[in-house]
């Protein structure tokens, strides 16, 4: 591929889906879009490129955008985050909302589904707390085939033996084949929707909890910076953010504070409030 | 075995019995701290040295993974109900033996 068509291809992608490829990733573009082309009609990836740059927006790109995103996601992914989930926040809120009984929840990004439905299975494990309340689960992502995957809820033996507890497995799931589907009442615990984490998440409404793991990091700074910023503003002061074990907020922005002794786990600043403590 | 060179990897000391009976004769000499079990075993097989092994009195009962090509849910049903703490479908690879015996708490 030569140096245009790289260029040519990585503003494209992060114009639509914010993924910052650095030039030691050529061999990235090269392995992935080779599918793409073929599936297209097309030979090599700078007739991709080439097509591209004739029409943009067509379905083209969208496979494009697609093939360059990395789902991989696990149930109960990294643990402690699902621990904190039980243990911290959700007493929390189940205190501080008990006059409203109401929570919402954005698992922002939420690839094949294993984040929101792993906040699903802990939700009706501790349904007896929960009697009378009212709980959204809202799944997003960019990618729409990522989006089908998930709401079918269907995972292979491998995909449901990744972090999943057997119990939890035999609860929840039906077997399909070599496949397992999560039940139809988990399923539609969760409401998912088409969206992209550059663009303005007003429309969503505000969420109590957010789950923005393991996304941030194919982003560059000003980038993240703006997806935390809009992201504080859809959130109540006593919210509680999740970001992925390879990311922070540190000269990012100081809309969040990570909980002393509970990292990955962040609490909202309001704007003008002094940050006591740094780092 | 593959199983054995990654527990070996995750720092257990491994030792190998060819059948549910041979298992429990070492397991009665010294009890280890888990056992992987296939199903399918001559002489004895799994699932008759579970029962065997959670009937034993006064013993110090060590976590038991299930790991076979026994996939289909009946089967992990009897295994959970016979006293199993955990169970691995087979192929399965590092990544799950690892992620599976962190669950049962002996990692
Ligand atoms: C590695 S997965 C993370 C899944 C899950 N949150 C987890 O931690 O396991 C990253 C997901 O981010 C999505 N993504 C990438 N860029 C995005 C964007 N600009 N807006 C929304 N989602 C995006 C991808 O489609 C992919 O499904």
């Amino acid at each position: 591929m030569n140096k245009s068509d790289f260029d040519f291809l990585s503003s494209l992608l992060r114009d639509r889906s914010g993924l910052v490829l650095g030039e030691d990733k050529a061999y990235l573009l090269e392995s992935r879009l080779g599918p793409v082309a073929r599936k297209h009609g097309l030979t090599t990836v700078d007739d991709v490129a080439a097509q591209l740059r004739a029409r943009r927006g067509a379905p083209l790109e969208l496979d494009v955008v697609e093939a360059m995103t990395t789902n991989e996601s696990f149930f109960f992914r990294d643990t402690r985050p699902f621990d904190q989930f039980k243990d911290i926040v959700l007493p929390q809120l189940l205190e501080a909302r008990r006059a409203t009984k109401s929570l919402r929840i954005w698992s922002a990004a939420c690839s094949s589904g294993q984040e929101p439905y792993t906040l699903a299975m802990i939700l009706k494990e501790e349904a007896a707390k929960l009697a009378g309340w009212r709980v959204e689960i809202v799944a997003t992502d960019l990618s729409t085939a990522i989006l089908d995957k998930a709401k079918e809820g269907l995972y292979s033996q491998f995909e449901v033996q990744r972090g999943l507890p057997i119990t939890l497995l035999m609860k929840y799931f039906t077997q399909a084949g070599d496949r397992w589907q999560i039940s139809q009442e988990l399923r539609g615990m969760v409401s998912y929707r088409m969206f992209n984490l550059l663009e303005s998440p007003t429309a969503l409404g505000r969420f109590d909890i957010v789950f923005l793991r393991n996304v941030l990091i194919y982003f560059d700074q000003a980038t993240k910076t703006q997806v935390l910023e809009r992201v504080a503003k859809q959130m109540p002061s006593d919210g509680y953010l999740y970001l992925g074990g390879a990311e922070t907020v540190l000269g990012i922005t100081d809309r969040f504070q990570v909980l002393p002794g509970q990292r990955g786990l962040y609490g909202v600043v309001d704007p003008g409030q002094k940050v006591a403590a740094a780092g | 075995m593959v199983a054995r060179r990654i527990l070996e990897g995750l720092n257990f000391a491994v030792d190998e019995a060819a059948d549910g009976q041979q298992a429990l004769d070492r397991c009665l000499e010294q009890m280890p701290d888990a056992v992987l079990l296939d199903w399918n075993m001559p002489v004895m097989s799994g699932i008759e040295f579970l029962r065997e092994l959670r009937g034993l009195a006064d013993a110090q009962q060590p976590v038991v993974v299930f790991c076979t090509t026994e996939n289909d849910l009946s089967h992990i049903q009897e295994a959970m109900s016979a006293g199993a703490n955990e169970y691995i479908m087979k192929p399965f690879d590092s990544e799950i033996l690892e992620s599976k015996f962190q669950q049962t708490g002996v990692l």
